[in-house]
């Protein structure tokens, strides 16, 4: 059966192609520093279930410590020119929109059928693990077509890889991170004070109040741990249900999947959400990096007070 | 409540913009320093967590091929292929890719696009080909603000077209967690009260888009003086 274990095999192989291409570039003033991050990114996929969670503890640590004290330096891009770009984009035309749509197409067509297809009683891939798995089997499959198509040079993925992981640097570590903190947060018991704050805060003879403090404080949270999944338990123990459902009378589902939503409101406002809004700013090679997320907020606060005014007027009759 | 200084830790190291990764550690630590945990402990429960989601960081195996893809030129034939349609403004581009990724968020299609497999290489530089087709001196902010607005916008589809899927994460989350609480729920139910919020944030964020554009488009300067 296909597992997350073979993608970790494959994605540790791919970083410490990474490592070796940025180590050998005498055009990276960092070479040293930069090739031992990917290194330790590379040994984590690959070794990570054998390092123990000490072991585990002190890699993160390193990586932390040599790419926040600025170890990471870009490397020298080997890529076409803007004006090789141009000839090449005039040569293919749309055959070049055929791999790029083959990636949505293979997810797509994977998470599904994969499940489906057995062998001996077991199936090919683990069904919760799918969707990424399909994912990863669509990134190969489009690289070869882009590969044997477009007639590119078979390094050139590896270089190409490597200018983009380049530009992301730090940033490709930290939603991982940040997951592992929501974990030591958990640990400490981060998420009982909050609700207890909260608790506190709610007014039990204002609807209107403490619909409110429920919507907010889901937003508010999900702003300092990154995520409404983490916040959402907490929220909903500590007001949702003792006040908004039991004292109030709400009804269940519509306060808990507009709490949710209203959660979801605060990951657009926080670089704590990472991949949604610092990724995709070091992707775009944005000086600021937390534009991405001023773009945003509007958008956000206004979804913040409708779904305050959607649970206030459709979960209590 | 000293707990909470670990999340201060996060809120000020952010705000003034130390490296997040150093953040995060020292966060981590304070937080488990004030829950009577050692540095050990906590470097412990840091590197096991980091290890079980190791899933997260997957979707860089599609850097290889978007780069290759990149170099062949698909970015300049996404630009080449907005500036044949008529009509196209940067803003009305981006309000029928965040239909897209509503409706198909809404039927569980979650990873057919992202910001490494379709913001990056097709929408954004789209949505900066359409907007030089109506101002033909963008300055770089101007530029950059196109292309934040496009992940934001992939973001507010995202998540306001996911919740309608039955199946998806954060539904079954929820379920979970009212059926401990003594609460039984299908997710049918939870998934209906999505749509509401799926519409208000279609009809909010496609308002601000075409808004936009507007602030994109700039008077074409006279070319004769009077004086």
């Amino acid at each position: 059966m296909i597992t997350y274990s073979a993608l970790y095999i494959l994605a540790g192989s791919l970083f410490a192609i990474f490592a070796l291409l940025s180590v050998r570039d005498a055009h990276n003033p960092k070479r040293w520093t930069t090739g031992l991050f990917w290194a330790l990114f590379s040994l984590s996929f690959l070794a990570g279930d054998y390092l123990g969670d000490l072991g585990n503890g002190f890699l993160v640590l390193s990586m932390a410590i040599v790419a926040g004290f600025g170890g990471l330096a870009m490397g020298k891009i080997v890529t076409s020119s803007s004006d090789e770009r141009r000839v090449s984009s005039l040569r293919w035309g749309n055959w070049l929109l055929l791999p790029a749509l083959m990636i949505p197409l293979i997810t797509l067509g994977g998470t599904f059928s994969l499940k489906l297809i057995t062998i001996g009683g077991v199936p090919l891939a683990d069904p919760k693990q799918a969707t990424l798995i399909s994912l990863a089997m669509a990134a190969i499959i489009a690289l070869v077509t882009a590969l044997l198509l477009l007639r590119q040079p078979l390094v050139s993925p590896f270089q190409e890889g490597r200018r983009l992981v380049d530009t992301i640097g730090w940033a490709a570590l930290l939603p991982q991170m940040l997951a592992s903190l929501g974990a030591v947060f958990a640990l400490a018991g981060v998420g009982k004070v909050v609700g207890d704050i909260a608790t506190q805060w709610v007014p039990a003879d204002n609807l209107m109040l403490a619909v409110v403090v429920y919507c907010a404080g889901m937003a508010l949270f999900t702003m300092i741990m990154g995520n409404a999944f983490a916040a959402f338990p907490v929220l909903t123990a500590g007001v949702g249900i003792p006040f908004l459902i039991q004292h109030f009378g709400g009804n269940p589902a519509a306060v808990c999947a507009l709490g949710m939503l209203a959660g979801f409101c605060g990951t657009l406002m926080t670089p704590l959400a990472a991949n949604f809004n610092i990724v995709p700013a070091a992707l775009l090679e944005l000086k600021d990096r937390n534009l991405v997320i001023w773009m945003q907020i509007p958008t956000a606060l206004m979804m913040l007070v409708i779904n305050v005014g959607l649970m206030y007027w459709l979960a209590f009759d | 409540m000293l707990i909470l200084l670990g999340v201060a830790v996060v809120i000020v190291g952010f705000a003034l913009r130390f490296n997040p990764l150093l953040v995060v550690i020292v966060a981590a630590l304070v937080t488990g320093f004030f829950a009577g945990l050692t540095p050990i402990e906590v470097l412990s429960a840091f590197g096991k967590a980091f290890n079980e989601n190791r899933f997260v960081s997957i979707a860089w195996l599609v850097l290889p091929v978007i780069g290759v893809l990149e170099r062949a030129g698909l970015q300049e034939q996404a630009r080449t292929l907005i500036s044949r349609v008529k009509a196209v403004t940067t803003g009305r581009l981006l309000l029928v890719y965040m239909a897209f990724r509503q409706v198909t968020a809404a039927l569980g299609l979650v990873s057919i696009a992202g910001h490494a497999q379709s913001v990056k290489p097709l929408v954004a530089p789209m949505a900066e080909a359409a907007a030089e087709l109506n101002n033909d001196a963008l300055t770089d902010h101007e530029r950059e603000r196109i292309r934040a607005m496009t992940a934001a916008t992939d973001n507010v589809a995202l998540f306001f077209g996911e919740d309608v899927f039955l199946a998806i994460g954060s539904i079954l989350l929820m379920v979970g967690f009212l059926d401990q609480s003594g609460i039984k729920l299908a997710p049918l139910e939870l998934s209906m009260w999505a749509i509401p919020s799926a519409i208000a944030a279609f009809v909010v964020h496609g308002t601000r888009l075409i808004l936009f554009d507007r602030s994109l488009r700039r008077p074409v300067p006279k070319k004769e003086d009077g004086q």
